[in-house]
């Protein structure tokens, strides 16, 4: 059924019949077309929101002590409760469904940050190695992250922004294994990062591990704030209401003190998040939908135009010795053919155009917080081309059958 | 060859019924050329559509060949008409976006010759039609006598037994229309059955059995006509 010959047939039927190829084809390049620059549109807009709004792991939780608002127990309303080291073992110890915690804290004061003669001034701050599994924002470019044995060791490492790393490094000097100065202390470059949001800029941060900021910095041993992120099977929201309430009974604090803490919980940001984009999501959808089933309905429309169109040709084939099955063989096989080749085609050029948007975008270097990298999901274009070739098939198959079987005498008789 | 026997056929026309064939009985026996002429709306295309299987009578017997013909499958009918039966009609039925030579190549496809193949013997009988300068043109670039030609090609080029010709010189003038019956007459001469279903008497005139048709019945079958003879 599939000969050579067969094709040579069809192909040779394609060309002959230009408008009959050309209205066919247009109806499902035109739908593939424009489905795949809608959902290319909507994963851009969704890149570019997400990149705006996410910081951190969606499942972290950011608590800091402030002052309390209620007298509890003796205690003063307005006071303050800093953490301190053990509180947050207390934390870790006592309160279930913890993945990762880490301290942290900012270096107060003057101070300078010196690599030989060049002297700047950026924010220092200490943290854990988990840390920088929880702030997933921030992207190791060169070298490595501070990691568990720095934390134990109390190594003099540090782990610097890149927009930092520009000022302190002169250009072409590799920062990594370099010394800088921080207050006087030495500290080695084990790594670079970058900060792959646009909300916010912290590319210009130094990192050193907590316990040994603690031991050179921070004699009071005190933290100013800590994160954590929500282990597998538990509910962000109870996590939170669970470290607070240990927290509170911990530092005497009112149980119904709710402004003691400042907390971030981004589960809950991310849920409003997740939220509008399954609102475009469907919003596309439903567009993309439309625009499949009008190049659906527009396939059977020509097919069933073909079909008519093509009935004394069937006859004067039939005449000659067509059997039914090579008919519709006939019928199908060119309108497959054509609704694949012109939907493979909408959905390269729809590529092609999303891929030149990005680049121009890139190029102009326009502000990528709404927009970026348009792309689409091939499978889903592949199904969407998929569905419209069969819908063809189908659609062309019902008059191609009835045309099939129609009397040669009768099919010859039309016009 | 061909018998046909008590043949019925209706044509439904919104509520009623049109009784098109009533009862025709008919033997043609191998390398006759017959015609078969009546008035439009006797029936006689009909008749010729239903001996060339595009169509199926309602009742009675169709003997093609020794070959009971009714209740056979559509793909059989198919088969059957590639390979016993060439059709010439009135409007030549040409595919407008093939060549001659494609064209008269057309049943070969069917029978699965290659490509090759068949064009090399469509060349053959275009040879034979006196058109072998024309094969690669389209027939909207030839005239009415060169489209029918090429027709005839067609429908011999499957060396069928048969050769059906519905009205072949109705849309031509009386030049071309003698060439025409010449090679139809030709044909006949080399042992093929012939049938012409005309309402031309001057045409009829140069077959050699008259059949007429009046209202769905048989009113003359005139065997070997005198005038024929003279």
């Amino acid at each position: 059924m599939f000969s050579l010959d067969q094709w040579q047939e069809i192909i040779e039927a394609i060309l002959a019949n230009k408008v009959r190829t050309f209205a066919t084809a247009f109806g499902v390049f035109w739908g593939i077309l424009m489905l795949v620059l809608l959902l290319g549109a909507g994963q851009g807009l969704q890149n570019g929101v997400q990149q705006n709004m996410l910081l951190d792991a969606i499942n972290s939780i950011w608590i800091i002590p402030s002052r309390t608002t209620m007298a509890y127990q003796g205690m003063p309303a307005g006071r303050e409760h800093p953490f301190f080291e053990e509180d947050l073992e207390s934390v870790a110890d006592n309160v279930a469904g913890i993945d990762l915690m880490s301290p942290e804290n900012q270096l107060m004061g003057e101070f300078e940050v010196k690599y030989g003669n060049r002297s700047t001034s950026f924010p220092v701050f200490g943290a854990d190695s988990e840390y920088f599994g929880i702030k997933v924002t921030q992207k190791v470019i060169n070298g490595r992250s501070i990691n568990p044995l720095d934390d134990r060791e109390r190594r003099k490492v540090c782990l610097i922004g890149n927009k930092a790393a520009e000022v302190i490094f002169a250009e072409g000097i590799d920062p990594v294994g370099k010394y800088v100065q921080i207050r006087g202390v030495n500290f080695r470059v084990v790594g670079v990062f970058s900060f792959e949001s646009s909300a916010m800029d912290q590319a210009q941060r130094i990192y050193i591990p907590f316990s040994t900021f603690q031991g050179i910095f921070n004699p009071d041993r005190d933290v100013t704030l800590f994160a954590v992120t929500t282990a597998e099977g538990f509910s962000g929201k109870k996590l939170e209401a669970d470290i607070l309430k240990f927290a509170k009974q911990r530092q005497t604090v009112h149980p119904d003190d709710n402004s003691a803490y400042w907390v971030h919980n981004q589960e809950e940001q991310h849920r409003s998040v997740t939220n509008l984009f399954l609102a475009i999501k469907i919003f596309i959808w439903l567009v993309g939908l439309g625009t499949l089933t009008a190049g659906i309905v527009g396939v059977s429309n020509i097919m069933i135009i073909i079909v008519r169109e093509r009935t004394r040709e069937i006859g004067v084939r039939k005449a000659l010795g067509a059997t039914p099955a090579s008919v519709i063989g006939m019928i199908l096989q060119e309108s497959v053919f054509i609704t694949t080749v012109a939907g493979y085609t909408g959905l390269l050029l729809g590529v092609l155009l999303l891929e030149s948007v990005n680049k121009a975008l890139t190029a102009l270097g326009a502000d990528k917080q709404y927009f970026n990298r348009p792309e689409i999901d091939l499978r889903i274009a592949l199904s969407a081309l998929a569905i419209l070739v069969v819908a063809g098939a189908i659609a062309g198959f019902v008059p191609a059958l009835k045309a099939a079987h129609v009397k040669p005498a009768e099919a010859l008789r039309s016009e | 060859m061909l018998r046909l026997e008590n043949i019925h056929k209706y044509y439904p026309m919104g509520n009623q019924t049109l009784h098109v064939l009533r009862g025709i009985n008919l033997d043609i026996e191998a390398g006759e050329l017959v015609s078969i002429m009546g008035a439009s709306g006797s029936g006689k295309s009909t008749l010729l559509n239903i001996i060339g299987i595009l169509d199926n009578q309602d009742a009675g017997d169709y003997m093609l060949d020794g070959r009971q013909i009714s209740m056979i499958s559509e793909t059989m009918a198919a088969g059957l008409r590639n390979r016993y039966i060439g059709f010439v009609f009135q409007s030549f039925n040409l595919l407008s976006f093939k060549n001659a030579a494609e064209n008269v190549a057309l049943p070969l496809y069917y029978q699965g010759v290659s490509r090759r193949k068949r064009n090399a013997i469509a060349m053959k009988y275009l040879e034979m039609v006196g058109l072998t300068d024309w094969a690669m043109h389209l027939p909207s670039e030839m005239s009415g006598g060169q489209r029918q030609r090429v027709a005839i090609a067609r429908a011999l080029i499957a060396e069928p037994s048969v050769i059906l010709a519905d009205e072949p010189t109705g849309a031509l003038d009386s030049s071309t229309s003698a060439e025409v019956i010449e090679i139809l007459k030709r044909l006949n001469a080399d042992g093929k059955t012939i049938l012409i279903v005309t309402h031309e008497s001057d045409i009829a005139a140069q077959t050699r059995r008259i059949i007429r048709i009046h209202d769905g019945v048989i009113v003359d079958d005139d065997l070997d006509p005198a005038h024929v003879q003279s």
